[in-house]
């Protein structure tokens, strides 16, 4: 009876016991930098038969089954998995025999049930030790600096979470740098995770200029780094599938994100890539509703950072009614009401217009509209991006030197992406792919630049959603809560 | 059901028509099923690859070769080569998503019955062979999980001698390599080779000539992609 119920138990809730306790005896070894913390299939280690065989002998790699069995389903412990039709069974030319894989984190190396996780149990690694880790020597707003002195508590006691709630625009790599700074002079490892990896490559440059002599990786699907045998690691999220027990000093980017959000095996991955004793800070500027609750029941430590960094509110979206919009984007074409606005009352037509569309059918057609109704001269001021787009950074890239007047997007850009002067409009913004989130991080494009603080946001639509309201009200909030502070 | 490429549940509508007998379940939701291109209409009588002529310029070079003429009688393909079907090529057979392959199964039962049904009765099988170490590697076969499928007698008759990637080289490159297949044993009666891609026809072609150079009549092909 004990066993089903510590199994059931285990299978809804997992715990990460297998994990072996970690060796805390520290050397300087390549292979402790290299290997420890990391839970890995045989063709990740790059070693030979024999070399691999010793370290097993000696107890310094550990192998641990890569699937659990229960009478009623699987887990994959690399990635979480437990659903059915996620796992199937291959005819196994290594053993001879069917049993199962994993699909579901296949894109990593195939998770066999023949074959084991390799974790290293030899001792720890010691990383520089170093009097002032960080050069950086900015100044943070008064907000950013309430911020970071709580973020910076929290790294130093550890076994804590930490929710950091600022808005679009508020500098939150900055408040992170102090906290950061005191972790490695405690000789903790720390990693920064964030679901995409545009934002991997954009914060590795800063944070070598700014601790220039600590041992820096990013990790992301592609990246010319693999070992990820760091110190301080930026990686995807994705990335954690790789690790376990490994960091001291978590911080999650944009944890409201897709795909953090809607991906299972990412939560499950990050609190095993921590140690129990680990401090994790969630970084977030539209928390969902399961982490609302919680701060609102006050299990969730939170601190607020409601200003950004130019001390400028958040631009407030008004949201314009159209009663013909289907009927015009059922022709590509845009709201009448746009049309309007754009002619004769934009406040400042000198800046650029990010136009957000929910389907990528809609894109393209709109270009050739807008160009015809001469909203836009060529395909040399506007052109349209999507998630699958293989141009898709080129294009970003030239609007971002305003080589381009408008830019039609679908929700890829909702977010990670800066602007110096734009104004953004939604059109259709009541259907589905809009959640509050998505058009309070919108919203968020607009002002981002203190030579241009503002920016107009415009959400067409066709009836009011409770998301759009919604997103309305914590933008005024936040604006609220600015000015009290 | 959930679509096995992009994961999404596959809603199945029942009708009067499945109400009694339900359909076999769909492997693929709707638009991935969209996304691949079977090969129809006219095609090229020797490869198999959608053509307006009756011989494609690739399938004359051949035969104008004198070495090679004739050497495969002719090859079927299922799909053809799109960029959907070159990512779904390379977690089955790279990343070795073995399930995958159900996704498929029923066009490439349809598509060899048709092509095959006057010779099937007396022909056998030979998948295009893996090296031991890439065999290793992938965990199984892709071209014996294909003729899996057919339910015809399928027969290991040729091994393979281990070079490096296929895919790393170039067309030239291709074409310049000795044969790397070796034979096991001989086949007397006429065979059809089975792999999953006819990219340039020198491996089909590698592996049919030597099958025929010990004794076997005749050699067709067919490959799941051309
Ligand atoms: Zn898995
Ligand atoms: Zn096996
Ligand atoms: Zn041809």
């Amino acid at each position: 009876m004990l066993n089903i119920a510590s199994s059931l138990k285990s299978y809804f809730t997992p715990s990460y016991s297998w994990v072996p306790s970690s060796n805390t005896k520290q050397d300087d070894s390549i292979y402790s930098k290299q290997f420890a913390g990391k839970l890995l299939l045989r063709q990740e280690i790059p070693l030979d038969d024999p070399t691999l065989n010793e370290l097993l002998h000696n107890n310094l790699f550990t192998t641990l089954d890569s699937i659990e069995k229960y009478i009623w389903g699987h887990r994959c412990r690399r990635c979480g998995n437990k659903k059915k039709h996620l796992f199937a069974n291959i005819p196994c030319a290594r053993c001879n025999h069917t049993h199962l894989y994993c699909r579901k984190c296949i894109e990593m190396g195939r998770v066999l049930e023949c074959e084991p996780l390799y974790y290293w149990t030899g001792s720890s690694p010691t990383w520089l030790e170093q009097e002032e880790p960080c050069g950086w020597s900015g100044e943070l707003t008064r907000h950013q600096q309430v911020a970071s002195d709580r973020i910076k508590e929290m790294m130093i006691k550890g076994n804590s979470e930490l929710l950091c709630w600022a808005v679009c625009g508020a500098g939150k790599t900055e408040m992170l740098f102090d906290g950061i700074s005191a972790a490695i002079k405690l000789g903790k490892r720390v990693c920064l995770a964030t679901p995409r990896a545009d934002v991997v490559r954009e914060l590795l440059p800063r944070f070598r200029i700014a601790f220039p002599n600590t041992e820096i990786e990013a990790l992301y699907g592609g990246s010319e780094e693999k070992q990820g045998a760091a110190q301080l690691i930026i990686a995807t999220t994705h990335q954690l599938l790789r690790f376990a027990h490994a960091f001291d000093v978590m911080i999650i980017d944009e944890i409201d994100a897709f795909p953090f959000h809607a991906d299972s095996s990412l939560p499950f991955a990050a609190k095993r890539a921590v140690k129990p004793s680990a401090a994790t800070i969630y970084l977030t500027a539209t928390p969902r509703k399961q982490q609302k609750r919680r701060i609102e029941a006050k299990t969730l430590p939170t601190v607020f950072v409601p200003v950004r960094f130019h001390g400028h509110p958040l631009p407030i979206p008004k949201l314009q009614m159209s009663f013909t919009l289907n009927k015009s984007l059922n022709a590509n074409l845009p709201p009448t009401s746009f049309m309007k606005w754009y002619q004769h009352y934009r406040i400042n037509p000198n800046r650029q217009l990010l136009i957000f569309v929910a389907k990528i059918e809609l894109a393209e057609p709109l270009v050739e509209s807008l160009i015809s109704l001469h909203i836009a001269s060529g395909k040399d001021e506007i052109t349209s991006v999507h998630a699958a787009d293989p141009d898709r950074e080129i294009k970003v890239q030239q609007f971002r030197e305003q080589k381009l007047k408008l830019l039609v997007t679908t929700t890829i850009l909702e977010r990670g992406v800066t602007f110096p002067s734009v104004d953004v409009v939604v059109f259709d913004a009541g259907h589905q792919v809009f959640d509050e989130a998505a058009l309070v991080q919108i919203a968020g494009r607009a002002g981002r630049s203190p030579d241009d603080p503002t920016g107009e946001v415009i959400f067409y639509h066709s009836g009011k959603t409770d998301a759009m309201v919604e997103a309305v009200h914590s933008i005024i909030r936040m604006n609220r809560k600015g000015r009290r502070l | 059901m959930y679509c096995l490429w992009c994961d999404e549940e596959i809603l199945v509508e029942v009708n009067w028509t499945n109400f009694l007998l339900p359909d076999r379940p769909k492997q693929l939701c709707e638009a991935c099923e969209k996304s691949l291109q079977r090969i129809e209409g006219a095609i090229c009588k020797l490869c198999g690859r959608p053509s307006d002529v009756e011989v494609c310029m690739d399938c004359e070079r051949w035969e104008n070769d004198a070495g090679w003429k004739g050497v495969l009688t002719f090859n079927r393909s299922v799909f053809q080569y799109n960029s959907r079907m070159k990512e779904m090529i390379a977690r089955w057979k790279y990343r070795g998503d073995y399930a995958l392959l159900e996704a498929f199964r029923e066009t490439i039962i349809k598509t060899f019955n048709q092509t095959f049904v006057q010779v099937r009765k007396d022909t056998i099988l030979v998948p295009i062979p893996l090296s031991e170490e890439r065999l290793f590697e992938r965990g199984f076969n892709q071209a014996e999980a294909l003729a899996n499928l057919t339910g015809l007698p399928c027969e290991n008759r040729l091994s393979r001698i281990h070079t490096e990637k296929q895919s790393k080289k170039t067309r030239s490159d291709r074409l310049a390599t000795t044969n790397p297949f070796k034979i096991e044993t001989k086949i007397d009666r006429p065979v059809i080779l089975i792999d999953d891609i006819y990219t340039t026809g020198i491996t089909l072609r590698h592996a049919a000539s030597l099958l025929k150079k010990h004794g076997c009549p005749k050699v067709y092909s067919f490959t799941l992609v051309r």
